[in-house]
C-alpha cells in the first residue's frame, strides 16, 4: 500500500482547467533518507569513535538538508529558545540502546546551532531504561537533562487517534518544542522493525496494549496522536549496530556493525528503508522474510495511506542518499 | 558544548541500581508460563500467550520478563482498596447485605473502550499511586472492618492471580471468604487453580459476539465462554454480568443467543445481570443504555427459562431483587446496593420451599 500522491495546485489546475494551459509535468517531491557510514567508526569493535561519528552524523545532516556546514543544518531543526527533546531508545540496555556517543554529537552540534544545554532534555520511558542504556538521570534545568516519563509524568488528557486512546508524556507535551527521534536499527520479535514510528510507543503511557497484530495499526496510530505528529522533527537511527534477528532485546549473534547513522525528516521512509536493510540481512544469513514469519511490519504501510499520511512508502518516492 | 561535560553530565560511567529494586516487596516468579530459548518466555495465564522478550512485559503491562524468569510486579501492590456493598459487585446470591473489603491492583488483560476503571487497569503498577498490603494483613483487615469477603475488583484479578491465591488462602485460614469480578478471559490451568481457591467468580460477559469482543474489548469471547463452563464444572460458585452498550451489544437476537448458550451450558439458574451502560473512557460517543433496553433483554432472558435475571445500575428497580422462580414472591428485597429484606429460610423460599442456589450465609 502506498501513498496516494495529494492534490497539488499543480494537480487541481490540470484537473480544472484542462487544456487552457499546458502545465509542465512535475515530478512529486521525493522523501529523502540520508545513511552515512564509516567503516572504522568502532575501533577494534569497542564504542564508537566520537570524533569519527561525528564527522558521520555530519555527512548525514548535509546530504539530507543540502547545505555545506552542519551548524546550518541543525539551525533547520531547531531555533535558539525551542526545548528539544532527544527521544532515545534504552530498552535493551546496552548493545541495542541509542548510543551515548551520538547523542553526545548531537547535543554537541545543536549547541553550535544556538540550542542552550538547558534546553536539551534526553529522554525515554523509565529511568532505569535510561540508565542501562549509558545515560544518568538528572532533572537539573542548568544543564542537559536526561529524565524518564515515568519521572516526568505523563499528561494527564487522554489523547486519541483511531485504534490507540494514551496519556502522552509531559516531556513531549509540556517541556519540548522539538522532538528528535533516535531510534536503533533493529528487529523486533512482535512488530518486525522497530525504528522511527516504533520509537515513539516510547512516548506513550500504555504500549504494551499495542503490540498484537504485529503493531498494525497500533504503531502508525499513535504517532498520529497530536503531540506527537506535530513535535517530531527529525529522526536519526543509530545504525552503528544492527540487529536483524531476536530484537528489541540485544543479541550479538544477530547483530552487525552497520557503521553509521540515517537520517530523514520522513519517518515512514526512513522506517521503509531501514526494513529493506534489515531484510536484505536476513536474506543474506538465509533467514526467512518477515512476512514469511508473520511479522511484516504492516504498520508501515498504514502510517502512509490516505488517513495517516506521515510519509511515504513508496520506494519511486524515496531517494537514499548515501556517502 | 564540551564532550566531557556531556560526560559528566549525561552519560553514565557504570550502570545504576535500577530503581526497580525499591518495589522488590511487589514482585514474585509468576505462576503460569514457559521458558523459551533467548530468554523468552511465554505467558501462560491468560490466552492471549504473549511471548516476552528479556526487560519486556506482556499486554497486561504488570508482567515482567527479567532475564527469562518471569515475574507479577503486582502481588500485594494494591492501587485501589474500599469497603463495598457485595451487591456493587455485583453478587446477589453471594452473602446478601454484607460488606466485601475490594481491591484492585494496576492492569488489565483486555482493553474495553468502555472501562469505567481505565485509569487503573490500563496503567502500570509504577504509574499509579499504590500500597503494601499482604494477604496476611489484607485477611486481618477484612475482619477488622467486619467484612465476611475479600472482593479482588476494579481492575482485572486475572493479572494479579498470585495475590489472589495467596490472599484467598489467608483469609479462609481467618474465616474470610473470597470473591473475583473478573473478565474471565483466562486459561483453563489457571483458571481451574483460582477455582480451588475462591468461592465466587463474577464475570464481565462484555457481549454474545465475537465481533464485540474483538473491536470494543480487544479480546475473545470463546475463551471467555469456555471460563464459565471451566467455572460451573469446578462448582465454584458463578454470577455474569453483561454491560448493555447502544448499538453495539444489545440485539434480540444477541440476548436471545446468551439466553440460550447460558441455559443450555450452565443451566437456569446461573444469576445474569444486565447493567446499564454510562459513557465513559473511549466510549463517550454513546447514550446511557435506555432502561427500556435492559428491561427487554430481561424479558428475552426471562421468555427463554433463565431463573434469576437482574437489571443493574437502575436503583430502585425491580428488577434488582430475587424472586422465588416458583411462587414468584420476593426473597431478597433490593434498593440500589441496600437489602430491604430477605425471606429465605436455609436457602429456600420461605412461602414456598423452593430452594434458591447461592452462598446465601457467611
Amino acid at each position: 500500500m502506498h501513498r496516494k500522491a495529494g492534490t497539488s495546485r499543480r494537480n487541481l489546475l490540470r484537473v480544472c482547467v484542462g487544456g487552457a494551459l499546458s502545465l509542465d509535468a512535475a515530478p512529486p517531491e521525493k522523501s529523502k533518507v540520508a545513511i552515512a557510514r564509516d567503516p572504522r567508526i568502532r575501533p577494534a569493535g569497542g564504542a564508537p569513535d566520537s570524533a569519527r561519528l561525528l564527522k558521520v552524523l555530519d555527512r548525514a545532516m548535509q546530504l539530507l538538508y543540502g547545505l555545506d556546514s552542519p551548524a546550518e543544518c541543525w539551525r533547520q531543526v531547531a531555533r535558539p529558545g525551542e526545548v528539544v527533546g532527544l527521544k532515545v531508545n534504552c530498552l535493551s540496555g546496552k548493545g541495542a540502546s541509542t548510543s551515548t556517543v551520538l547523542v553526545e554529537a548531537i547535543c554537541e552540534r545543536l549547541a553550535e546551532a544556538g540550542i542552550a544545554q538547558s534546553d536539551i532534555v534526553i529522554w525515554d520511558r523509565l529511568n532505569s531504561d535510561l540508565e542501562s542504556g549509558g545515560f544518568r538521570v538528572t532533572s537539573r534545568k542548568d544543564k542537559i537533562r536526561a529524565i524518564g516519563n515515568d519521572e516526568a509524568g505523563y499528561y494527564p488528557e487522554l489523547s486519541v487517534y483511531g485504534s490507540v486512546g494514551s496519556l502522552v508524556s509531559n516531556t513531549l507535551v509540556k517541556t519540548c518544542h522539538a522532538i528528535i527521534n533516535l531510534p536503533v536499527l533493529k528487529d523486533h520479535g512482535i512488530v518486525g522493525v522497530t525504528l522511527a514510528l516504533k520509537n515513539l510507543f516510547g512516548a506513550i503511557h500504555n504500549p504494551n496494549k499495542y503490540h498484537i497484530d504485529a503493531g498494525d495499526p497500533y504503531v502508525a496510530d499513535a504517532f498520529m496522536l497530536p503531540p506527537i505528529r506535530q513535535k517530531v522533527r527529525l529522526t536519526i537511527c543509530d545504525a552503528i549496530t544492527a540487529q536483524y534477528e531476536g530484537g528489541p532485546s540485544y543479541m550479538p549473534q544477530w547483530s552487525w556493525p552497520f557503521n553509521g547513522v540515517m537520517a530523514s525528516r520522513d519517518p515512514v521512509a526512513l522506517d521503509y528503508t531501514g526494513w529493506q536493510i534489515i531484510e536484505k540481512k536476513r536474506a543474506e544469513k538465509g533467514m526467512k522474510t518477515l512476512r514469511d514469519v508473520k511479522r511484516e511490519p504492516a504498520y508501515i504501510a498504514r502510517a502512509a495511506d490516505a488517513q495517516h499520511k506521515l510519509g511515504t512508502n513508496d520506494p519511486r518516492l524515496i531517494e537514499v542518499l548515501e556517502a | 558544548m564540551d564532550r566531557r561535560a556531556f560526560l559528566q553530565t549525561v552519560a553514565l560511567p557504570c550502570l545504576a541500581a535500577s530503581a526497580a529494586e525499591s518495589d522488590a516487596r511487589f514482585i514474585v516468579e509468576a505462576r503460569f508460563y514457559e521458558k523459551l530459548p533467548y530468554r523468552k518466555i511465554r505467558c501462560k495465564l491468560c490466552p492471549r500467550e504473549c511471548v516476552i522478550d528479556d526487560r519486556e512485559r506482556g499486554y497486561c503491562g504488570v508482567r515482567e520478563n527479567r532475564g527469562g524468569k518471569y515475574y507479577s510486579l503486582v502481588h500485594s501492590r494494591v492501587c485501589a482498596a474500599h469497603i463495598d456493598p457485595i451487591e456493587k459487585k455485583p453478587f446477589f446470591h453471594f452473602a446478601p447485605g454484607t460488606m466485601a473489603f475490594s481491591v484492585g491492583t494496576a492492569g488489565c488483560n483486555v482493553n474495553c473502550k468502555m472501562c469505567q476503571n481505565w485509569e487503573i487497569s490500563q496503567f502500570r503498577p509504577e504509574q499509579v499511586t499504590s500500597d503494601y498490603l499482604p494477604p496476611a494483613k489484607l485477611a486481618a483487615m477484612a475482619q477488622q472492618y467486619r467484612c465476611p469477603s475479600i472482593a479482588y475488583t476494579y481492575s482485572e484479578p486475572v493479572v494479579f492471580c498470585e495475590y489472589v491465591l495467596d490472599a484467598a488462602e489467608a483469609g479462609h485460614a481467618v474465616g474470610v471468604k473470597s470473591a473475583v469480578v473478573s473478565g474471565g478471559y483466562m486459561q483453563t490451568d489457571p483458571l481451574k487453580e483460582l477455582c480451588r481457591h475462591v468461592d465466587a467468580i463474577k464475570v464481565d460477559l462484555k457481549a454474545f459476539s465475537e465481533k464485540f469482543y474483538k473491536e470494543v474489548v480487544n479480546g475473545e469471547l470463546k475463551p471467555v465462554l469456555n471460563a464459565l463452563a471451566t467455572i460451573r464444572k469446578q462448582g465454584t460458585w458463578n454470577e455474569i454480568v453483561y454491560l448493555v452498550v447502544p448499538t453495539l451489544n444489545d440485539s434480540d437476537a444477541e440476548f436471545k443467543a446468551l439466553a440460550q448458550w447460558v441455559k443450555a451450558e450452565l443451566g437456569p439458574d446461573v444469576p445474569l445481570h444486565f447493567s446499564r451502560f454510562h459513557p465513559e473512557y473511549l466510549l463517550k460517543n454513546l447514550p446511557p443504555t435506555p432502561v427500556p433496553t435492559l428491561e427487554r433483554a430481561k424479558a428475552i432472558c426471562d421468555a427463554e427459562g433463565l431463573h434469576y435475571v437482574y437489571i443493574g445500575n437502575v436503583p430502585g428497580h425491580p428488577a434488582e431483587s430475587t424472586y422465588c422462580p416458583k411462587c414468584r414472591r420476593a426473597v431478597v428485597e433490593r434498593a440500589g446496593y441496600t437489602v430491604k429484606a430477605m425471606h429465605l429460610n436455609r436457602g429456600k423460599c420461605q412461602n414456598c420451599r423452593q430452594p434458591i442456589p447461592g452462598i446465601w450465609e457467611v
